[in-house]
């Protein structure tokens, strides 16, 4: 068993091109930077607002900040990372507007220390996800990170699903390298756990009779 | 190593960001430590099912409605000035 292999890194040669293009005031290189990057920060802005339309409306509002505050931009970090910490404030304003009565921000989850202790220990089938229909994983994958804090989602979406590196991450999202690492744990171990209850292997008794099988059902617990 | 140790160590070893030394330590732990073994699997498993499950993949025609309308949005911005945003 060995690391995880990380994403193809998108060519960056060219990004700093077509910004300094863009920043001349020529449209079509901003676009082709929207091009680039549009499905990235969809994926982003959903997983942390866990709702469609305030993805659409975070996309439109995360390229329109960058491109007015382009001349901003000081180029010292690549430009993908500066327009996700963009989007991922605009997404997580979107969440407080929502849900007011919930603290959103990006410090919390040191209370949520022992949830991350590995409790269920039963190994999963070779291949767990293809118990499933596609309609079927996508419903369980996004029913448990939606169970996730803010704070921790997040994190997991920027390292393990659009492949930031934890220093990218870190500049992202404000955060210091260690906070990062320990947040990205304890993400990683929280879905693990969850999603044993629909890929452990059958018939592996493991001293846990929980009966709650393999539907898809609502996780969360937002 | 304790099982606890090997927990601490679990994110560097996944993203391959480990000293020489802690990783044989680590792997020594995985060959007799089951537990630790299938939490290490499983954490694997979980990082690449997410990462291949196109979870909120952003449809072709909402794609193209939404870059039209941050370009028009983009253009509005431009002949108004700075101050529009």
């Amino acid at each position: 068993m060995g690391a995880i292999q990380n994403k193809l890194e998108q060519p960056v040669s060219d990004e700093l091109a077509l910004v300094r293009a863009a920043k001349q005031g020529d449209d079509s290189a901003f676009e082709e930077l929207v091009r680039r990057y549009d499905r990235n920060v969809f994926r982003i802005a959903q997983h942390i607002t866990q709702n469609r339309e305030d993805a659409e409306d975070v996309v439109q509002e995360a390229f329109l900040k960058a491109y007015s505050n382009l001349a901003k931009f000081q180029e010292q970090s690549k430009f993908y990372t500066w327009l996700v910490r963009i989007a991922v404030n605009e997404a997580l304003m979107k969440l407080r507007r929502k849900k007011p009565e919930r603290t959103v921000s990006l410090d919390e989850d040191i209370k949520t220390e022992d949830d991350s202790l590995p409790r269920e220990i039963a190994d999963w089938s070779p291949n767990p996800e293809q118990q499933y229909t596609q309609a079927e994983l996508r419903e369980i994958l996004s029913k448990t990170i939606q169970g996730l804090p803010p704070g921790f989602r997040t994190v997991f979406v920027l390292r393990d699903v659009e492949g930031l590196s934890t220093e990218e991450t870190a500049a992202a999202l404000e955060l210091s390298v260690p906070a990062v690492k320990s947040r990205l744990l304890r993400a990683r171990l929280q879905l693990r756990e969850r999603l044993g209850k629909f890929f452990r292997k059958r018939g592996n008794g493991n001293g846990d009779n929980r009966e709650d099988g393999n539907r898809p059902s609502g996780d969360g617990n937002q | 190593m304790k099982c606890s140790e090997f927990l601490n160590e679990l994110t560097n070893y996944l993203d391959g960001v480990i000293d020489e030394s802690t990783k044989v330590e680590l792997e020594n732990h995985l060959s007799w430590c089951h537990n630790c073994y299938v939490v290490c699997d499983t954490t694997k498993k979980t990082i690449e099912i997410y990462r291949d499950s196109q979870l909120y993949e952003l449809p072709d025609d909402l794609r193209g409605r939404l870059r039209s309308a941050i370009m028009k949005k983009c253009q509005q911005h431009k002949r108004r000035g700075p101050e529009s945003v």
